[in-house]
């Protein structure tokens, strides 16, 4: 999943929880992450975030840290050959 | 099985609580005050002749025929027009009105076509039942005078005809016209002998105003106005009561039958969504179900590119179920997943989530209820602690002030649009707010007392300052905030919108709103009595469609409009089963009755009913499967009923999704644009051709009942059970959608009371329906909210990324009209593409010249994501900077050029705010060129299979 991608959807879940106060907004934003985002999505932010979290806004970056790590199993990439055109 | 033949009682029912009792014929009657002398005999069981009434209309005492005589009193009034009084003596039968009945019978007579035999209502028409009633034997006049029998017929509705030979003038046309759908189309022309009904100015039907809802039809006691598959079959000989698979209106037909083939679809009286109206979609636009392009044989390939092989049932599934194990084998459990669809029945979704959940082991269940309305459930669950709007559709008699926002009931859910007009041509006032001129804003007898045309993308803005007015002017419903909701949200929320920075004035400069019309709406909302929001998808689909259904809410709560009749938060659904797939959980983070997947005793309750271990990990929702497609994670799909190649947004990046994945199913009825990239196509069955359920937008579970046999073999639930039994998914031995709706119910809590058998002997309930409402519930949270205490949550603006500049300084949104549906995959294949071609492109005649574009010229539709071309239409119901376009035709594609933007919270799309620039053009987009190539050949079917 594009860091990218990740990065802006993250970003705009913290500015909903902007006006909590940093405490409640971390957990907030966390919460929301944990329970609508699937496990492939969690593991790539969490990874970007483990990377310096580029782009994250700063309650956004607290919040993917304290993620809890994806139980199951994340799918494998492979094949999949991004294209715009036909 | 027979037709129903409902009861016509003449006069509209009186809604007085007071009774009083009158003699009819020596039989005593007890009836409301205010019922008419009609009625009442009706309610005694005896039919008075009539021919200008039915009670569907006020009453009009024009035809003559439905005189009595009253002890005591002078005359022969008409029954229709005479109330009831205490202690009335009535005669409905007696030597002088036989004589006077006969009379004018005989005047009827005598200008009427004697054709009986050859007529297209021979067995239904009420002139005819009426000559007879009245003991007609003989016309004394002749029929060589004077008359109206070479009158020529009008046929250019493609679904009814007009043989105003037939005429005789009662007005029920006109009536329903303006009564029932509220257009007024049609008036009496002349007078006296020369009196006649004319559409518009004396035009033909097609080109007048009239919306072909079909009220007229329905209520012509004779042949004159007849629907054409009438004229063309016969009468039918058999009905079945249905609902409507088109908006979420969710209306009750009675599809009439000669065999197995429809004769006609009738709105139901006893609907308790339509009350026996309809429009020209339900009402007619059926014909898809049997069109020549319906596929009815499963289909496979091994690339797109290639020719699709038909195959037999066990071959396609079996094609399914293989190449899903290999992928989960290669990719991992979570590379596949399922869309279920907002046009399919409640059982039919259910088994979708069922199978993926049980049988691809995963959570990656999603529904097209994502990209509408997928906003309103978390915005709603937030605040008031559940995913449903708060009312029924008859709450609107109770509603004094409505405010339509992002919204056009006449075009998305026209036949409640007619109960919305109804009120409002009896005083209710009316608040719109919409970029766009909508109809309701100025339309015959209604007008808008404020329309707020904001710019694209500031509806959290704009509510926020109506909050702010109602706060900072002390209109806040105090003692229902202080009983009701919680207190400190409720503090911290007036705080927030009493800051100068949400005043209409500060606002103004962002929504282009004039404070003063902001101020006005809030103090009418506030102030005006019973007040009811109506919403749609130009609040969902934005980048803040989840804030502005908070804020929606807030105001209700601030002003204590929720919990009665005529108030409430209420969105319009756009399909007809988008509320029903979102309960029976088509999400990907929740179980049937929004239980999120994380929960344990939930998960519990369909481990042991299912006997597997399910994931308590959230799945992927519709945008995710695509993004992760690409990236190469998620490598199948099962899509039903839905056209994601053509609906969603940034078509582009959809295919490169799809182009992406290994195996995509595609269940549907027609080789849509979806199965251009589809590997395995299993035909799916129409509505009319299955048992379900449907709920629509007031919550209201309605039956679908199988009317002919599935053309392509299997009913959709039944393709869901093989591929889940291929797959050894247990318990999934159905035998008819009723034992799945008992299992909906067995482990749903706002279901447990819902059966096949209530259902059909109370028509409908609206859920919750359980041990604390076994009736259903048509208002929400009348004692108190779901959650408790109501929720007010901060509604911060944030603009949309999505900004205007040099390359692209207009803003596009988009929306349906009436005749169309969706991506139009049904209606399409209808005569409504009278009406509706093409998409066009709405410019504001400023905008229009600055670019040197004329009307009906050919325009480039150009965003940072894409271009399409189609037609402009030059209209100042956009305001400048604005354009407005549909999204009905695949030639079109308007989602070319609409963006990934989606809302922060739930994923959906912003369609309705994309950064556009308009230019002349002579061609198509290169888009579409190449995309018009693959679609023809991916479409192929190899010439072997078809012979």
């Amino acid at each position: 999943m594009s860091p990218d991608k990740l990065v802006y959807m993250a970003n705009q879940i913290g500015k909903f929880f902007a006006h909590q106060g940093e405490a409640k907004a971390v957990a907030g934003i966390a919460d929301h992450i944990a329970k609508f985002w699937d496990p492939r999505m969690r593991a790539a932010i969490q990874a970007h975030a483990a990377s310096g979290g580029a782009g994250l806004d700063p309650p956004v970056l607290q919040a993917v840290m304290i993620l809890p790590t994806a139980g199951g199993e994340v799918p494998r990439r492979g094949g999949g050959e991004p294209t715009r055109s036909l | 099985m027979s037709l129903i033949h409902e009861t016509d009682h003449g006069t509209p029912p009186s809604k007085a609580t007071t009774s009083v009792t009158l003699r009819v014929d020596g039989i005593d009657v007890t009836v409301p005050e205010g019922t008419s002398v009609m009625r009442a005999a009706m309610d005694a069981g005896i039919k008075v002749p009539k021919l200008c009434a039915t009670d569907s209309l006020a009453a009009f005492g024009s035809c003559r025929l439905c005189l009595v005589e009253i002890e005591g009193r002078a005359g022969t009034p008409a029954s229709c027009t005479t109330p009831v009084a205490p202690g009335m003596v009535v005669s409905t039968q007696t030597e002088r009105l036989k004589k006077l009945r006969r009379g004018v019978m005989e005047l009827y007579i005598s200008d009427h076509p004697l054709d009986c035999l050859t007529c297209a209502a021979n067995g239904d028409c009420e002139l005819q039942d009426m000559a007879g009633a009245v003991g007609l034997r003989e016309v004394r006049y002749g029929y060589v005078g004077e008359n109206h029998l070479d009158a020529a017929k009008d046929e250019s509705n493609p679904y009814f005809a007009f043989d105003p030979a037939k005429c005789i003038v009662c007005s029920r046309c006109v009536r329903a016209c303006e009564e029932v759908q509220g257009t007024f189309a049609l008036t009496i022309d002349g007078r006296g002998f020369e009196s006649k009904v004319a559409a518009g100015m004396d035009q033909p039907f097609l080109d007048s105003e009239c919306v072909s809802c079909g009220a007229c039809v329905q209520a012509c006691p004779t042949a004159t106005l007849m629907e054409k598959s009438v004229i063309d079959i016969g009468q039918p000989e058999h009905s079945v009561v249905t609902t409507c698979a088109y908006c979420g209106v969710g209306c009750s037909f009675k599809a009439e039958m000669r065999g197995t083939e429809v004769v006609r679809m009738v709105p139901y009286k006893d609907g308790h969504a339509n009350h026996g109206h309809s429009c020209v979609k339900g009402r007619f636009a059926w014909g898809y179900a049997t069109h020549r392009e319906r596929i009815l044989k499963p289909m496979v390939r091994e690339k797109i590119s290639d020719p699709w092989r038909e195959v037999s049932w066990a071959e396609a599934i079996g094609r399914v179920v293989s190449e899903f194990r290999r992928i989960q084998a290669q990719h991992g459990r979570g590379a596949i997943g399922g869309i279920t669809s907002s046009r399919c029945t409640n059982e039919e979704t259910f088994l979708i989530q069922k199978l993926v959940r049980a049988g691809f082991g995963n959570n990656n269940v999603d529904t097209c209820a994502r990209v509408c309305h997928s906003p309103t459930g978390y915005g709603l669950k937030t605040t008031f602690g559940t995913s449903a709007g708060t009312q029924d559709f008859d709450s609107v008699e109770h509603c004094d002030v409505m405010v339509v926002i992002g919204a056009n009931p006449t075009d998305g859910h026209p036949v409640f649009a007619s109960r919305m007009k109804k009120r409002l041509r009896e005083g209710a006032k009316l608040i719109v707010i919409d970029p766009r001129r909508i109809d309701m804003v100025r339309m015959p007898h209604v007008q808008a007392s404020h329309h707020l045309p904001l710019r694209p993308g500031t509806n959290v803005a704009v509510l926020t300052a109506l909050a702010h007015v109602i706060v900072t002017e002390g209109l806040v419903d105090e003692a229902f905030v202080r009983e009701r909701c919680e207190p400190d949200d409720f503090a911290a929320w007036a705080a927030f919108v009493a800051e100068e920075r949400n005043s209409p004035e500060a606002v103004a400069k962002i929504s282009g709103v004039p404070a003063e019309l902001i101020r006005g709406a809030a103090r009418l909302y506030a102030t005006g009595g019973n007040a009811a929001i109506y919403y749609g998808l130009g609040v969902t689909e934005h980048s803040q469609g989840t804030t502005a259904v908070m804020a929606i809410a807030n105001l209700a709560m601030a002003t204590g409009n929720i919990g009665r009749p005529g108030v409430g938060v209420n969105p319009l659904r756009g399909q007809n089963n988008v509320q029903g797939s979102c309960d029976m959980g088509s999400f990907p983070h929740e179980y049937s009755g929004y239980r999120h997947v994380s929960d344990d005793a939930t998960r519990a309750v369909f481990e042991t009913m299912w006997g597997v271990t399910l994931d308590h990990e959230p799945g992927l929702r519709i945008p995710n499967m695509l993004d992760a497609a690409v990236d190469g994670s998620f490598k199948g799909l099962y899509i039903q009923g839905e056209d994601i190649v053509q609906s969603d947004p940034d078509t582009q990046h959809v295919v490169a999704g799809f182009k992406a994945m290994e195996c995509v199913v595609v269940q549907d009825l027609f080789l849509n644009e979806t199965a251009n990239f589809a590997h395995v196509f299993l035909p799916g069955s129409s509505f009319l051709e299955k048992d379900g359920t449907f709920t629509n937008a007031e919550r209201r579970i309605n039956r679908v009942r199988k009317v002919m046999p599935p053309r392509n073999g299997l009913a959709d639930w039944e393709i869901t059970v093989a591929i889940a039994h291929a797959m050894g998914v247990a318990g999934m031995d159905y035998t008819h959608p009723s034992q799945i709706m008992d299992e909906i119910a067995r482990t749903t809590p706002t279901f447990t009371g819902v059966s096949y058998d209530k259902l059909d002997a109370v028509g409908s309930v609206q859920w919750p329906c359980n041990e604390a409402a076994p009736q259903g519930t048509p208002v929400m949270h009348a004692g108190g909210f779901v959650r408790g205490r109501g929720r007010f949550i901060i509604t911060e603006y944030v603009p949309t990324d999505e900004r205007t500049g040099p390359r692209f300084p207009l803003l596009l949104t988009s929306g349906r009209i009436l005749s169309q549906y969706n991506v139009g995959a049904q209606t399409r294949r209808t005569a409504n593409v009278m009406w509706h071609d093409q998409d066009l492109l709405e410019i504001h005649p400023h905008d229009a010249e600055q670019r040197g574009v004329r009307d009906g010229d050919w325009v480039r539709l150009a965003s940072r994501v894409g271009a399409t071309t189609l037609r402009a239409k030059v209209t100042d119901r956009v305001a400048p900077g604005v354009v407005y376009t549909t999204f009905h035709h695949p030639l079109t594609q308007t989602n070319v050029v609409t963006t990934q933007y989606s809302d922060w919270a739930t994923d959906c799309p912003e369609y309705k705010v994309t950064a556009v620039q308009v230019t002349p053009s002579n061609g198509p987009s290169d888009w579409q060129r190449e995309y018009r190539e693959l679609s023809v050949q991916n479409t192929r079917i190899a010439a072997d299979a078809a012979e």
